[in-house]
């Protein structure tokens, strides 16, 4: 049973469609790269995953969770889906080790001892142990957004969503960023990343997923995505962006 | 006999001052606690709750507070309460002073980042729950200089209960002047001692202003 | 116990009402042009006086800032006459809400001087203007467009504060309102009347300086409207 799945997912934005008719499944342990232009609503797709946006028609399903228009089966299902975002969005006036207890302690009511030992394991996954009392205007912006992987872990999601998280950082921190998450990746966690980095999605993701004026385009297994495009949208695409 | 004003009526103005510390206190407590709801009304969800606060908000800030003032002070003499002026005054300043800081502490919620509030949806908060663990505390942060910059306001403001006859600062002013006849150094000791309260305040607004832009900068 | 309302003997006497409003009206605009102009000297004493001028605008302007309304309004009333100075109830209020606002208007104005670039300053120098030159036509206006929405807000804040003017019986709306008071023995009611024409005096004067800022701002509404970010928003 796949862990997300989109049936004919429609959303639009006044007269704007964003998403046209959107079907995906992700099998667990699965890692699924999302690419396509700017406007090809690759990030919205990602964001009515877990009801920050909603949808105007189809049926979205993650982590066996139906989702729908209701505030409580909205913060059961966000529970189970991480999601770190391309600014980091840390919250500022916290340090890291509160940064990372707060959801599970507010959400999930764990107590103290019980989420900082959490705490202590992602922030070790991610690298950044030493940094545990910091605050985030004292870290760099890829220690930063690895704090962010590591504060959606601690609420121990079903799945990691990543929107372009990579697209603020300069490339040495881009690679810090993508070596987590290749990490994450070889451990099972099942993932969808919007991505500009052709390079790590071939080499990272099972399956990539092309995206045009709101539809799947084009999707399959990444190697073949890559080195054997079908449709010439998607063969102008990676012309353009692999340089 | 007309008396001359020496130290001991310089005391009688410093007494009165106890009042108008007072009510000062009063109000700016009174006042942030519905401020607060208001400001959270203003930032609701909620669209008719939304509006009320605005409503409440706009009728406020276009009314003079001596207006608010008399419509307490007849208002509850109507239904036979011989209220005290100290408690028509702090009812009026509360409702006037509300309107003021909620709309001061709309600005600072108002001002924390949307990504702010979308991170926390996204860790599966409640609304409730992103108020107060993420964006409160950041607005909080933010509000303390405009609302200790308000308190000067409200310090200033008592003033206005000398009209219906509560014996703060202002009305013992009148009082002295009226035995002593020498209202230039009656105001001005009057003026010198609101100085006092007012001045540290709002030098200490703005030096947590500066402190907040240099924070800002680095 | 009930209280049998009563407008009629309020509303009797509308035309005193609407006459004191007319006086608010006039005694602010009046207000506004002389706080104004104090305004503008202040903050040019302020940015481009001496140290001595500079102090003596600076404490100016803090002890207005830091004392009520109603006392300066009593030091200039009672405090005046004291000093040989006659002066009637009207003429009272006028200055003191002109000191009040002069006070508040050349703190708007200093920080919107300040806020205008140096390198306008320079070049302004680098030209040959005088200092008074530059704050004249190179400083001011952009000053007075950056902080026209803070300055009208005091402008209607005075108005507004005006009210308390009846404590020393001029003629203006309160001043009426406390006499129809007096004389009916309604203070409720008089009350209930008074307050919605402050409130619509206010929101009249809003609109006002609405209209004002898209007549004389119109210049730089078009070259927003040029660059494209003028607009709805």
């Amino acid at each position: 049973m796949p862990v997300v799945a989109l049936e004919n997912v429609t959303k639009s934005f006044g007269a704007l469609t964003v998403l046209d008719g959107v079907s995906l499944a992700v099998e667990p342990g699965q890692v699924v790269a999302v690419i396509g232009r700017s406007g090809s609503g690759k990030s919205t797709m990602l964001r009515c995953i877990n009801g920050l946006e909603q949808i105007q028609s189809g049926r979205i399903e993650v982590a066996g969770h139906v989702l729908e228009n209701n505030k409580t089966a909205l913060r059961e299902l966000r529970q189970d889906v991480g999601m770190v975002f391309q600014s980091y969005n840390l919250f500022p006036h916290l340090t890291v080790e509160e940064n990372i207890t707060l959801a599970p302690r507010v959400v999930k009511k764990e107590p103290l001892a019980e989420a900082k030992a959490t705490a202590r394991n992602v922030l070790e996954q991610v690298g950044l142990s030493e940094k545990i009392d910091a605050y985030p205007e004292q870290l760099s912006g890829g220690q930063q957004q690895r704090v962010a992987i590591a504060r959606s872990l601690a609420m121990h999601p079903k799945v990691m969503l990543f929107d372009e998280v990579t697209s603020a950082l300069d490339p040495e921190l881009t690679e810090e960023v993508l070596r987590v998450m290749e990490g994450l990746a070889k451990a099972g966690m099942t993932m969808m990343l919007v991505t500009h980095e052709m390079g790590f999605a071939r080499r990272v993701a099972h399956v990539t997923v092309f995206m045009h004026k709101g539809k799947v385009w084009e999707s399959g297994p990444s190697e073949r995505i890559f080195s054997d495009p079908q449709t010439p949208e998607l063969r102008q695409f990676l012309a353009s962006g692999l340089k | 006999m007309i008396r001359s004003f020496g130290w001991n009526e310089f005391l009688i103005l410093l007494r009165a001052t106890e009042w108008t510390i007072l009510l000062s206190l009063i109000s700016f407590a009174g006042g942030g606690a519905l401020g607060f709801v208001v400001a959270l009304a203003r930032t609701a969800q909620h669209k008719t709750l939304r509006w009320i606060a605005v409503a409440y908000i706009e009728l406020m800030q276009a009314t003079p507070v001596l207006m608010v003032l008399f419509l307490v002070f007849y208002g509850l003499g109507l239904f036979g309460f011989d209220i005290p002026p100290l408690i028509a005054a702090s009812i009026a300043l509360i409702v006037y002073c509300a309107a003021f800081l909620g709309d001061i502490w709309r600005g600072c919620i108002e001002a924390i980042p949307k990504q702010q509030w979308e991170a926390s949806e996204a860790l599966a908060f409640s609304r409730w729950q992103q108020l107060r663990y993420v964006v409160l505390p950041q607005a909080a942060k933010i509000s303390l200089p405009p609302t200790v910059g308000f308190l000067v306001q409200v310090v200033k403001t008592t003033s206005i209960a000398s009209i219906i006859g509560m014996v703060e600062l202002t009305q013992a002013g009148r009082f002295v002047n009226n035995a002593t006849f020498q209202p230039i150094k009656v105001f001005s000791a009057v003026a010198l001692i609101y100085f006092v309260l007012c001045y540290p305040l709002s030098l200490w607004a703005q030096a947590l202003e500066r402190k907040m832009n240099a924070g800002r900068r680095a | 116990m009930t209280h049998e309302f009563d407008f009629d003997a309020v509303l009797a006497s509308f035309d005193r009402l609407l006459q004191g409003a007319l006086l608010t009206v006039e005694l602010s605009a009046a207000a506004i042009v002389l706080g104004l102009a104090v305004g503008v000297l202040g903050a040019f004493a302020k940015t481009s006086g001496g140290v001595t001028v500079r102090a003596l605008v600076s404490a100016y302007v803090e002890i207005i800032r830091n004392t009520p309304f109603l006392v300066q309004l009593y030091l200039i009333f009672f405090g005046l006459p004291a000093l040989g100075v006659k002066l009637g109830a009207n003429e009272a209020a006028l200055l003191a809400m002109t000191v009040n606002l002069g006070a508040y208007a050349t703190e708007i104005l200093r920080a919107g001087v300040e806020a205008i670039p140096k390198t306008q300053i320079e070049a302004g120098t680098a030209l040959g203007l005088s200092p008074l030159q530059i704050f004249r036509y190179v400083i001011l206006v952009p000053a007075l467009e950056t902080v026209y929405p803070a300055l009208t807000s005091q402008f209607t804040l005075i108005m507004l504060a005006s009210s308390v003017v009846g404590t020393i019986s001029a003629n203006e709306l309160s001043s009426m309102a406390s006499l129809i008071d007096s004389e009916t023995f309604r203070s409720f009611e008089t009350y209930l009347v008074v307050t919605p024409i402050y409130i619509a005096l206010a929101f009249m004067f809003r609109g006002v300086f609405l209209l004002v800022s898209r007549a004389i701002f119109r210049r730089r509404r078009r070259l927003q409207g040029v660059f494209g970010f003028g607009g709805a928003r």
